[in-house]
């Protein structure tokens, strides 16, 4: 196993999933099994290689700052769980 | 005069609109065929999340009228289906996930927008793998579907409900997406085409996002021509999405005309290695050698670091992945977890609660190779190796302006097969993934049976060669008959 439970629990939290007891076995299991796989990465040879940033060698377009959309709150807020006077609802952040 | 209804399911996109421009039936006609076609048989084959009846049919008596005056898109009144990774506007867009089953999407995909604008008629939005992550369509959260041609048998993934569709004659086009072989694979393990185009061809605005740097809209469809219609739709600039690639689209149709003699078609020594079923293997070399026989030339090139694009891949996907998925957090749409007790637990339980195992398993390889420690050693290395790769392939295109190989180490495989093993699942997807890495336009057509189950041969072209690939595809379609064979039970 290369990664243990307390490693699983850990990026489970940085990446905010809660998981049952047998999910955490699972996942520690069927995760080291992954790591050990991407791990023959470490066999090639990249000296001198430069990280590939995008497909096809593109920089990022820039645009105007301009207003473009239609704002249509009402409409958007219709999928979600909880919103009052155009506000998303969400449980108590600050005591 | 009788109308050959039983008929118009088999037809091509092509011969369709041939048939709707010469008034030989109606849209409204064609679109109600189809929706009882899919009402009698999607049952077996669970391809459809969302029939769109009702839409589809306003939208068809609309395309009638139009053409009534003269006048209408390149696609009027013609059906297809949209992946259901698509947003449509007023219509629900899952993603295959529990996390969206309730999402009404407020907009279109620029992929919906340009097809509508054309007068395509949307029969209904189609499952899939559970955001495109799978290539079984065995982690959608509405349960696998079925391989038209064996129903035990996976269709492929993640556009397996696309390809399915298409296979069993629901629709003769359906929209797909492919960061990894989403649309090749199905597309052989059912006995259809299927096209990725370039990086950046078709815009990416409003198709859900799994890996951004990977992902890229395409098409299923029985024929090479069929697919260039289609494209042709699709593809072009969108400001919209950053990504998109600002290059004229060509007459994907009208190039197909042209013969391929003289085309160089690479030959690749590491794909027939042990990984590839032996029976598979002699239809793609038999399949290259009517190629040869239309007079294009083979030419053996390699492809060194095949072996490291399946690693690379499921380190660059899921790390690309873990980001795009954090928008899923129950505050502004999405499955929301009851009674939370405070913040932290609505976005763990939301998350939890929503996605499923596989997408659970990806976010955290994702945040894992991330992660304070092991950025350098997985993610900066894994674009390193990916740079490797797409320099391989651009050794290759010097002297090829083709490379013709399998799209999936094997035929159709049961359901339930390799579900439980993520790294045989990955790996299914070997021929494929390069041309994502490399952001090479990749087209699986079909080249015969093994065990009465189809087989595809894989074309890749360099950057924006979608036009050879289409020529090239239906050339091989014009002196074959494996792309006009039909699943029994859906004749």
């Amino acid at each position: 196993m290369s990664l243990s439970k307390d490693q699983v629990q850990h990026i489970a939290m940085l990446a905010r999933l809660k998981l049952s007891e047998d999910e955490y076995a699972e996942s520690v299991e069927k995760l080291s099994k992954i790591v050990d796989f991407v791990d023959q990465l470490s066999q090639a040879d990249t000296s001198g290689v430069v990280p590939m940033a995008h497909p096809l060698d593109a920089a990022q377009r820039l645009r105007p700052d301009a207003v473009t959309e239609v704002v249509e709150r009402d409409y958007y807020q219709d999928n979600a769980a909880a919103v009052s006077d155009g506000l998303y609802l969400v449980p108590k952040v600050i005591e | 005069m009788s109308r050959p209804e039983q008929e118009w399911h088999a037809q091509s996109m092509t011969a369709l609109k041939a048939g709707l421009d010469g008034g030989a039936f109606t849209s409204v006609e064609l679109t109600h065929a189809l929706l009882d076609r899919i009402a009698a048989l999607d049952d077996k084959l669970n391809a459809l999340i969302t029939v769109t009846a009702d839409e589809a049919l306003a939208a068809a008596e609309r395309s009638d009228k139009v053409r009534a005056t003269g006048n209408g898109g390149v696609l009027n009144g013609l059906p297809i289906i949209h992946k259901d990774i698509f947003c449509t506007r007023g219509v629900k867009t899952s993603c295959g996930s529990k996390m969206l089953d309730n999402f009404i999407s407020p907009y279109d995909a620029t992929v919906v927008e340009k097809l509508s604008n054309a007068g395509a008629i949307v029969l209904g939005k189609s499952n899939m793998d559970e955001f495109a992550m799978g290539s079984s369509n065995e982690t959608s959260y509405y349960g696998p579907v079925k391989n038209p041609w064996d129903l035990s048998c996976s269709p492929g993934g993640s556009s397996g409900g696309s390809a399915a569709a298409v296979a069993a004659r629901l629709a003769p086009a359906a929209t797909g997406t492919d960061t990894g072989g989403s649309i090749r694979q199905p597309a052989a393990l059912t006995g259809t085409v299927g096209i990725k185009p370039t990086y950046g061809r078709v815009s990416r605005y409003g198709m859900i996002a799994f890996a951004s740097s990977l992902d890229q809209a395409g098409v299923i469809t029985r024929t090479a021509e069929d697919a260039a219609r289609m494209l042709g739709v699709m593809a072009g600039f969108d400001e919209r999405d950053s990504t998109s690639i600002d290059e004229p689209v060509p007459d994907y149709v009208g190039g197909l005309k042209e013969s391929i003699r003289g085309l160089r078609v690479g030959v690749v020594r590491q794909h027939f290695d042990a990984g590839l079923d032996a029976h598979c293997a002699k239809k793609i070399r038999e399949s290259i050698a009517v190629l040869e026989s239309l007079g294009a030339k083979t030419i053996e090139v390699d492809l060194p670091n095949l072996d490291l694009s399946v690693p690379t891949y499921y380190v660059v996907a899921p790390a690309e992945c873990s980001s795009n998925l954090s928008r899923f957090d129950g505050v502004r749409f999405g499955h929301r977890a009851d009674n939370a007790e405070d913040l932290l637990d609505l976005y763990c339980r939301s998350r939890g609660e929503g996605f499923g195992d596989e997408v659970k398993r990806r976010i955290m390889t994702g945040t894992y190779v991330l992660s304070a420690g092991y950025y350098d050693a997985y993610y900066l290395k894994a674009q390193q190796v990916r740079h490797l790769i797409a320099d391989d392939f651009k050794k290759a295109f010097a002297d090829v302006d083709v490379i013709a190989g399998p799209t999936a180490p094997s035929p159709a495989f049961k359901l339930g097969e390799k579900v439980d093993d993520p790294i045989m699942m990955y790996l299914n997807d070997i021929y494929t993934i390069g041309a994502n890495l490399a952001g090479l336009p990749g087209m699986s057509i079909p080249c015969g049976f093994v065990d009465e189950l189809p087989v595809g041969l894989h074309l890749v072209g360099a950057h924006f060669a979608e036009e050879t690939l289409f020529r090239c595809a239906h050339n091989y379609q014009q002196h074959t008959d494996w792309h006009n064979a039909c699943p029994e039970d859906f004749e």
